[in-house]
Formats: C-alpha cells, sequence, structure tokens
C-alpha cells in the first residue's frame, strides 16, 4: 500500500510538470481524455468481466452534445458538458437495459449492435454535420472568470477532472457496491442465489461506466475542438478495449498505461506508415489476447504477489 | 402505373430484390456465424473480413491472373477457408479453454488486419467487378424486369444454404458434428477425431463467408471496409435468430434482408438501422432470440 502512496505521489508530480517539461499540452490531453475513456470501460470488462463492444457510442454522442450546444447554442463549459453527460447516461440506461438481458459474448454483440445504430443516428442527423462532422468548438471559460483557451490552463482543468475520476473509481470499487460487482464477476449464478439482483447491479455499472466514457468524450470535444463520425465508430471502440486489455484489465492504473500506449503509438505510427496502423493494432490485439492477457499492470502485479507468496 | 406509398411498384419490386440478395448474404454469413459457434464456442467477429477476402480473391483473379467468375466461385472460398484453417490451428485452438470473450477479440484483431493489409494493398475506394457474360441482363416479368445476375446470387446462396442444412441435420458427418456441439469429450471418446472436425468446421464456416463475398462482388463494389459494417448486422441477424438453430440463421437473414430493402422503400433514412431496431425489440420481448434454446 506504501509502494502505492508513492508511485501516485510521483505520478501526480510527474502530470503537474508534464506541461514545462517540453511536452506537447494538446497531446497530454488527449492522452488523459483516453485514459479516462479507458478507466470508464474497465469498471465494465475490469471488474464486472461484461464485454461493451460499442463503448464509443457514449464517448462519441456526448461529444457530438457538448459540442452541438456550445457551437450552435452557446452553451457554457460546464453546462455544455453536464449535458453531453446526461446524454450518454441516459443512452447508458436505455442500451444497458436492452443489453443486459444477455451475458458474456451476446452481451458484447448486442451492445456493438446498438451502438452501430447510435453510429447511423449520428451519420444521418443534423446537428452532428454528418460526414464532416463538427468543427471550431471553443472551449469557453470556467466559474466565469477561468479562460480554457490558453492550452496550459485546459490541460490543468483536465488533468483535474481527471483525477476525480480515477478517485471516483477507486472508491467505487473499493466500496460495498463494487464488492457486488466482483463477486458477479466472479460467479454470476451465485450471486444470484445470495439473493443480489445482478441485473440491476450490472445495469448501474453500466450507467456509470456510459457516463464518465461520455464525459471524456466530452472533454476530448473541448481539447480538440472537433468532433468526427470516427469518436462514435467501431474503431474506437476497439481501441478502448485494446487499451485496457494492453494495460491489465482489472487493474487501476492498467488502462492509464494501456491508453498511454496506444495513443502514442497511433500518433506515432500514422504519420510513418499510414494506413497500415491499423494492422500493427490489429496485431498488437492478436498477441495481447494470444499471450499477455493479463497486461502490463496485472502481469507486473501477479510477479509481485507471487514472489510475495513464496516469501 | 400502380404506386405504393407513392413509390411506383416495379421500384419496390427493385428494392426487394436487392433486399433478398442481401438477406440471402446475410444467411450465408449467419449460418457460418452459427455453426463455428456451435462448435468452437468462438463469436468470429472476423467473418465480415473473410467475406471480404472472398470478394478480393475473386477480384485479383480476374485482374492479375485471368481467372473467370466460375473459377472464382471454387477457388475463392478453398482458398479463404485454408486461411481460417491455418488461423484456427496457429491461434484460436489456444483460446477454447478460456473465456470465449477473448474469440472473439482475437478474431477483432484479425479483422483489422486483413482489413488494413487490403487498404495498404489496393486503397480505401471501391472496385467493381464485372457481372460474367453469361449472367448479364435481365427477365421482364411484365410488372418488374429481374436482373438475372440477382436472380442468381439469391438462387446459389439458397442451395448452399439447403446444402449445408442438409449436411449438418441429414448426414453422419453433420451428426457427428451435433454431437460433438453437445459433448465434445464424450464424442472424442467415442474414437471420432474432434480437433479435426473443429478445424474444418472452422474451415467450412470461413468459406462459405468467402463464396458470399464471391457472390456479392459482382453487386456491391469490393472494398476493403465492405465486411466491417456487415458483420455488426450478421452479429445483430444472428442475436434476434438465436444461434442455436441452422433453419433460424437461415430464415432469420432472409426475412431481415426483405425487411431492409422494404425500408428503403418506405422510409430510407431508417434502412440502416432498422435490423438493430428489431433485434432491440426482439430482446425485450424474448431476451433469447426467435428460435432460441437456451
Amino acid at each position: 500500500m506504501r509502494a502505492y502512496i508513492g508511485l501516485y505521489v510521483a505520478l501526480t508530480i510527474a502530470a503537474v510538470a508534464a506541461p514545462f517539461l517540453g511536452l506537447y499540452p494538446v497531446f497530454l490531453m488527449k492522452l488523459l481524455c483516453f485514459a479516462m475513456f479507458a478507466c470508464a470501460f474497465n469498471l465494465l470488462l475490469g471488474y464486472t468481466k461484461m464485454l461493451s463492444f460499442g463503448h464509443a457510442a457514449y464517448f462519441g454522442s456526448s461529444a457530438y452534445v457538448t459540442g452541438w450546444l456550445m457551437t450552435a447554442h452557446g452553451w457554457g463549459t460546464i453546462a455544455g458538458i453536464l449535458a453531453g453527460v446526461a446524454v450518454a447516461m441516459l443512452l447508458g440506461l436505455v442500451i444497458g437495459a436492452i443489453a443486459v438481458r444477455r451475458q458474456g459474448i451476446y452481451f458484447a454483440m448486442i451492445t456493438l449492435a446498438l451502438s452501430q445504430l447510435v453510429f447511423f443516428i449520428c451519420l444521418q442527423a443534423d446537428f452532428t454535420g454528418g460526414e464532416n462532422g463538427l468543427q471550431g468548438i471553443p472551449r469557453g471559460r470556467i466559474f466565469g472568470m477561468i479562460d480554457l483557451s490558453r492550452d496550459r490552463t485546459m490541460y490543468y482543468f483536465v488533468l483535474a477532472v481527471f483525477v476525480a475520476v480515477y478517485a471516483l473509481i477507486r472508491r467505487l470499487v473499493h466500496s460495498p457496491f463494487g464488492q457486488v460487482l466482483k463477486a458477479i464477476r466472479a460467479n454470476e449464478p451465485r450471486a444470484i442465489s445470495l439473493g443480489y439482483k445482478v441485473d440491476r447491479y450490472k445495469l448501474v455499472a453500466f450507467v456509470l461506466s456510459a457516463s464518465l466514457a461520455g464525459l471524456a468524450g466530452s472533454l476530448k470535444a473541448l481539447v480538440l475542438g472537433f468532433v468526427t463520425l470516427s469518436d462514435v465508430s467501431q474503431g474506437t471502440s476497439g481501441e478502448v478495449i485494446l487499451m485496457t486489455l494492453l494495460g491489465g484489465s482489472g487493474t487501476f492504473l492498467g488502462p492509464v498505461v494501456g491508453a498511454n500506449i496506444v495513443v502514442t503509438l497511433q500518433e506515432y505510427l500514422s504519420d510513418l506508415v499510414g494506413a497500415w496502423v491499423s494492422v500493427i493494432i490489429g496485431a498488437i490485439f492478436v498477441v495481447c489476447v494470444m499471450t499477455f492477457r493479463r497486461g502490463f499492470v496485472g502481469e507486473i502485479q501477479w510477479r509481485f504477489a507471487r514472489r510475495a507468496g513464496e516469501q | 402505373m400502380t404506386a405504393v406509398f407513392g413509390v411506383p411498384l416495379p421500384a419496390i419490386f427493385g428494392q426487394l430484390m436487392l433486399g433478398l440478395v442481401n438477406g440471402s448474404f446475410y444467411a450465408l454469413l449467419s449460418l457460418g456465424l452459427a455453426v463455428i459457434f456451435g462448435l468452437l464456442g468462438v463469436v468470429n467477429f472476423a467473418h465480415g473480413a473473410f467475406y471480404m477476402l472472398g470478394a478480393f480473391a475473386a477480384y485479383v483473379g480476374l485482374q492479375y491472373l485471368g481467372l473467370n467468375y466460375w473459377c472464382a466461385l471454387i477457388l475463392a472460398p478453398l482458398a479463404v477457408g485454408l486461411l481460417g484453417v491455418v488461423i484456427e490451428r496457429l491461434f484460436l485452438r489456444h483460446l477454447y479453454q478460456i473465456d470465449p470473450l477473448y474469440g472473439l477479440l482475437l478474431t477483432f484483431g484479425i479483422a483489422l488486419i486483413a482489413e488494413g493489409i487490403m487498404r495498404g494493398l489496393f486503397g480505401a475506394s471501391g472496385k467493381s467487378y464485372p457481372v460474367p457474360e453469361l449472367l448479364r441482363g435481365g427477365f421482364n416479368l411484365g410488372f418488374m424486369v429481374l436482373p438475372i445476375y440477382r436472380a442468381w446470387a439469391v438462387f446459389a446462396s439458397l442451395i448452399v444454404c439447403g446444402l449445408t442444412w442438409f449436411l449438418i441435420e441429414r448426414t453422419r458427418l453433420g451428426a457427428m458434428l451435433r454431437a460433438a456441439t453437445e459433448n465434445a469429450r464424450l464424442v472424442q471418446a467415442f474414437g471420432i477425431n474432434v480437433p479435426l472436425l473443429v478445424t474444418s468446421t472452422y474451415g467450412a464456416g470461413v468459406a462459405l463467408a468467402a463464396l458470399a463475398g464471391v457472390l456479392a462482388a459482382p453487386v456491391v463494389q469490393v472494398s476493403p471496409l465492405m465486411g466491417s459494417s456487415l458483420v455488426i448486422v450478421v452479429f445483430a441477424v444472428v442475436v434476434i435468430g438465436g444461434m442455436g438453430s441452422i433453419m433460424g440463421a437461415i430464415v432469420s437473414g432472409l426475412v431481415l434482408g426483405l425487411i431492409e430493402g422494404l425500408t428503403k422503400v418506405i422510409y430510407p433514412e431508417a434502412s440502416n438501422i432498422v435490423v438493430f431496431v428489431i433485434m432491440a425489440l426482439v430482446l425485450i420481448w424474448r431476451p433469447t432470440g426467435l428460435f432460441g434454446k437456451e
């Protein structure tokens, strides 16, 4: 535990100092947004073993709603973000209520199909700008005075939100609610026979995860100033799975590590190899599933735990 | 001229015919998906990619090797099916003992690789594949002109679906397959080579997808991404039909294709989403799907 506190202190210092170390703030913010997205996703895959194959639906639709309200209707930053999150939450409630009726592989296929429905709605609706997406989204200001258009200010805002979300997820997992989720992960029929209304727990976890994914999407829309169809697409849903898996699902830091690796890879590789980047992403998927199912953080934790067991 | 919903009748029949063509591809794909899932417990996300590879094999065969449509109809499914066999031997085989979600993730990765390679080699734009000489033109049925190729695509798909159904439900090999689906270890104890059965089932399911790709090549544009959205529709078809039943997969594929075609006439904006909406409604009404057992 003490090692963990030390690690978190070091990470916080690194995160606070990062913009002064010559790292590009917009890139750092993108990392944070995707790390938040992956942490939200991990709440489902890691702690309840529900593989949602359509998490981009919440990420993207929230980004669209925030972007649209702030661009076309002049909403404020906080109101815009909250409205986006509310839409993601509602969407999570509807899709989750349908999907939790089935388990495992069917759950994955249903969430995927329904997220494709959301994709087509975004493709055809007027407010999303169709193929062009939304551009020139203003960042606005918070509390009426802090102007977010400066990258460094925006970075600390995103960092603060990220830390809050991360702490919330930690708290949730360690709460009695989180214990029930882990019980469902371990043995669902047993959790049912113990009297837990499993479907209701799963739905709550799903809605929470969708809302936090939406928050990440809204922030990303503000950071980059645009939203495109790829934000609601199947590809983005796949990427968040890869991030979580690669870093280590069911660990707190895993999704953060995974998101950093995947986003960094994409950033550098897309210049180098162009269209072949999806081949590399696919290959990492295959390697990860075949040989590396614990992920980076999971592997480290497992080794430590084994060594502790030997002593 | 008679018209329904303000749409002339021949146009309606034309859309229904196209819906039937799509439906027969859904049927072929969901059939393979259901058979693979039944025996391997793997949801084959790469099914759309194999369909795409089948279409590309036909395209490459014609452009670079001078192989005509009829050769492609035989060779493309064989080549892609062989690729499926290799993938099963190298990768999938090692995942049967663990959570089935990993099979889905692995095949998703394989689909990404296949699509990425084809995009790198051929670019993202669609290529057209000519309708073979013998099947050009159309019959005039009086109320509409029936393009011969489309009729052939539906006919060929239905024949293959029927043969597959017969193979699985009415032959000794099919009986072994069904028995292995129920209890693989027991069947193995009776001296049947179950691993070989599993490998060839995956290869056959993949070959069916590739065959659908060849049949589709003259109707749709051959492009690296032609399978990636199709596979999601096929997932929805399979969820609606329930994965347990061969007939269920065929019937729901055809019917949903027809419904999609009809939606294109009545309310074109919804034609992309109608299958997913139906899936949601079916799940609310009957969570196990229409023909599901569970």
